[in-house]
């Protein structure tokens, strides 16, 4: 972890607390999760205790404190996607990657997630992969998905 | 003015869809492969590409409106390109082929007004859908953009403003209807303490699953919210304004940004805004992932950097709201009604809707429901025109049993109630609530038990914990539902769970837990038949709930009609599926873990469940 990078994220914001989240989510957008020294770092020279910034890094869904894979893969479950099968396009993910959902497989390639609502209901069941979107998932899609990224 | 007056030279104008809908099924790729063929056929002077935000008919995607003449291409692919541009653009023979047909018809609808999706809609919120490039403020200004602002600023009094919005009958469209203006001004009386600082926050924590239409004006009119902002600013006498934004929206953020920056290039924003004096900004806060964050309070604390937790009001956030300074809280789609009522008046927008509700809702419609996308109806609509005329009904010749709205604060409406005119009022009678809109349409293959477990499952993941009644209701409610689901729940259990939805409802601190029972006693009371199968019959009737599932094999059938094609062994998740191929299969009952993907994979009928 470079700590030139957390010192740079923090003088973005000049050490303004209320910007505590925002800092959270630039060094999770470039770690993939937030590394503890960032946090004792940012707890330091923010000047607030540390756990406060760790409550903060565990109430909200966008922020991880164990690292995610190259490719984060999120099932969406949302209501639209739960009623046209979402649940089963989740179990394939997790018996083809043999992950649980809100695990990292070893070699840090893959990570999966279930997630709530992605916003593209007009395409449910809807799996996204890093940024790219895949609508209308069955389980028999899965594997050519997750292939897709394999190589 | 110069971009413009080029613009106008341009004899076609193609509006490729680039809502997200689209952008995952390759509407990039369809523009860069129009752009390769209008160049080939040497048409670049004469056809002008545009991306747009969301179209709404995503469900139909990727999508092309060619303009003028608004005829309406759809799932296109790469290949289709080549020929159309010859045929339509060069040649002047529109495609047939690769226009919309009707589900049981054989001619194709043309144009986009006269396809039933778009027919019934009335477009408010949503009046630049489709037409303009959300990343150019000029194409904004030429829709009227912009002009209620300088009419609000030069022409009206901030209280002026306030009757407005008031008399226009607008309310909230985040969900519970709260009127619009009197919330403003009860942010204009305020006193302002340490000075006279006043702050604007736009809610888009769209947080309901099932919902994306403050997602789709955010990315396909980030303007008419900006616009909106400003003049209640002006109204409420706010200098600092906040747009809230879900982190799972990284394309609404990006164009909201652009926006902002153009608004304020053009000083529509900032210091000195139109020379009339008045100072105005706006900056985006990206949300962190909390659903409990769209409750206006827990929003207010993560904006100030604190943990998303509501409090108990009042104080309302219009007395005393972020940094303690009163603050005016409205949703997008609210914002984005805001100019074009003060464009044309509040007697217009008076004119559309109901008593009560005045106006359109934009709905996502989505589920077991052919047209899926988002569309703009005028309150009063009676359900049945939007599931059945707009929506073309349920997919596969299957038959209707409920529609959910609200999201997880809202209820199941059966089909009893189709009839039901929307608005604020009828939907909370049915037990439900307008909410911001999402409107998930189940059939007969849905399992209303289960419906009810999904959300509690929902709420009781995104109970902030703070008061007891919600963070221990919603989980004790889960236990029992799961209960049910798994065929070992008993008869007493429904009255444990309505009575425990009651405590909830009474006495959580607030709107996730005051709604979360919404779900489970709107199920009861419309499904208590499915409950009661579950329970008495160790069955679901929709064969969802799938601890309650067999799975067998005809044998017979899959023999005779499928020729032992063994899909589904090879499908089969827990090897437990007998048999090769051209030979009848079977499934060891031990072995099953259920998963029914048998079923899912079998093309011959041969796999039962029951």
């Amino acid at each position: 972890m470079n700590h030139a990078n957390i010192t740079e994220i923090l003088n973005k914001y000049q050490g303004d607390e209320s910007s505590l989240i925002a800092i959270l989510q630039d060094i999770q957008e470039e770690y993939s999760y937030l590394p503890r020294e960032a946090l004792v770092q940012v707890s330091k020279e923010m000047n607030v205790p540390l756990s406060r910034v760790l409550s903060l890094a565990t109430f909200f869904r966008a922020f991880s404190l164990k690292p995610k894979g190259k490719h984060s893969v999120h099932v969406c479950l949302g209501t639209a996607c739960h009623v046209r099968g979402a649940q089963r396009v989740l179990e394939k993910f997790e018996r083809e990657l043999g992950l649980k959902s809100g695990e990292t497989s070893e070699d840090l390639l893959f990570s999966l997630d279930a997630v709530r609502c992605l916003g593209c209901c007009g395409l449910a069941p809807v799996v996204q992969v890093g940024e790219e979107v895949h609508g209308k998932i069955t389980p028999a899609k899965v594997t050519g998905v997750i292939k897709k990224y394999r190589k | 003015m110069a971009e413009m007056a080029k613009e106008k030279a341009y004899r076609i104008h193609l509006m490729v869809c680039a809502g997200t809908g689209c952008v995952s099924n390759n509407a990039f790729g369809i523009k860069a492969a129009l752009e390769r063929e209008v160049k080939k056929q040497g048409l670049e002077n004469e056809v002008l590409i545009v991306t747009t935000g969301c179209n709404g008919f995503c469900e139909r995607g990727p999508l092309l409106v060619v303009q003028p003449g608004s005829i309406f291409y759809q799932q296109l692919t790469e290949k289709d390109i080549p020929h159309l541009v010859e045929e339509h653009f060069l040649k002047g023979r529109p495609v047939k082929k690769l226009m919309y047909t009707p589900p049981k018809e054989k001619t194709p609808v043309p144009v986009l007004s006269d396809i039933d999706f778009f027919k019934k809609q009335v477009l408010i919120a949503l009046r630049n859908r489709g037409l303009i490039d959300p990343e150019k403020i000029d194409e904004y200004i030429a829709r009227d953009g912009y002009k209620a602002v300088a009419k609000a600023l030069t022409e009206m009094a901030p209280e002026q403003v306030i009757t407005e919005i008031a008399n226009s009958g607008l309310r909230g469209r985040g969900g519970a209807g709260f009127p619009t203006g009197l919330k403003w001004q009860m942010v204009r009386n305020a006193p302002a303490s340490n000075g006279s600082l006043k702050y604007l926050i736009c809610n888009g924590d769209e947080g309901d699953p099932g919902a994306f239409m403050d997602r789709s004006i955010l990315e396909a009119d980030p303007h008419s919210v900006i616009e909106g902002m400003v003049i209640g600013a002006r109204a409420v006498g706010a200098s600092e304004g906040f747009v809230y934004v879900r982190n799972e929206y990284p394309l609404a953020i990006k164009r909201m940004n652009i926006a902002i920056e153009q608004a304020r290039d053009y000083g529509l924003l900032g210091n000195n805004i139109l020379g009339t004096g008045f100072d105005f900004d706006i900056k985006i806060v990206r949300g962190a992932g909390a659903f409990v964050c769209g409750e206006e309070t827990a929003l207010i604390a993560s904006v100030e950097g604190r943990l998303g937790e509501p409090r108990t009001r009042p104080p309302y956030p219009a007395q005393s709201g972020l940094w303690e300074k009163p603050t005016l809280i409205n949703n997008v789609e609210t914002w984005a009604n805001v100019p074009i009522i003060i464009d044309r008046g509040a007697k217009w927008y008076a004119s559309i809707g109901t008593l009560t509700s005045k106006g359109t809702k934009v709905f996502s419609l989505v589920g077991k429901i052919n047209n899926t996308g988002l569309v703009e109806v005028p309150m009063g609509i009676a359900l049945r025109e939007i599931i059945y005329d707009i929506g073309g009904g349920i997919p596969g010749g299957k038959e209707f049993k409920a529609v959910q709205t609200g999201g997880p604060s809202g209820g199941c409406i059966p089909k009893e109630q189709l009839d039901l005119p929307i608005d604020y009022e009828s939907l909370t009678a049915a037990g439900s609530m307008m909410g911001s809109g999402g409107m998930v349409v189940m059939d007969e293959d849905t399992c209303m038990v289960d419906v009810a477990r999904y959300f509690l499952t929902f709420t009781k993941d995104e109970s902030c914990g703070k008061c007891t009644p919600c963070r221990e209701g919603t989980k004790a409610m889960l236990d029992i539902i799961t209960r049910i689901t798994e065929g070992k729940g008993t008869e007493e259990d429904l009255t444990l769970l309505e009575d425990m939805a009651h405590a909830v409802k009474d006495s959580s601190l607030c709107g996730l837990g005051k709604t979360a029972p919404n779900p489970v006693l709107t199920t009861l009371r419309y499904f208590r038949n499915e409950y009661e199968a579950h329970i008495r019959d160790r069955k679901c009737p929709a064969h969802v709930c799938r601890q309650l599932n067999v799975y067998t094999i005809d044998e017979n059938r899959c023999l005779t009609v499928g020729k032992g094609c063994d899909l589904c062994r090879r499908n089969c998740a827990s090897d437990a599926i007998r048999g090769a191929k051209n030979e009848a299969h079977r499934i060891v009952q031990e072995k099953c873990i259920k998963c029914g993907v048998c079923y899912d994979v079998c093309n011959f009928g041969a796999v039962k469940v029951d």
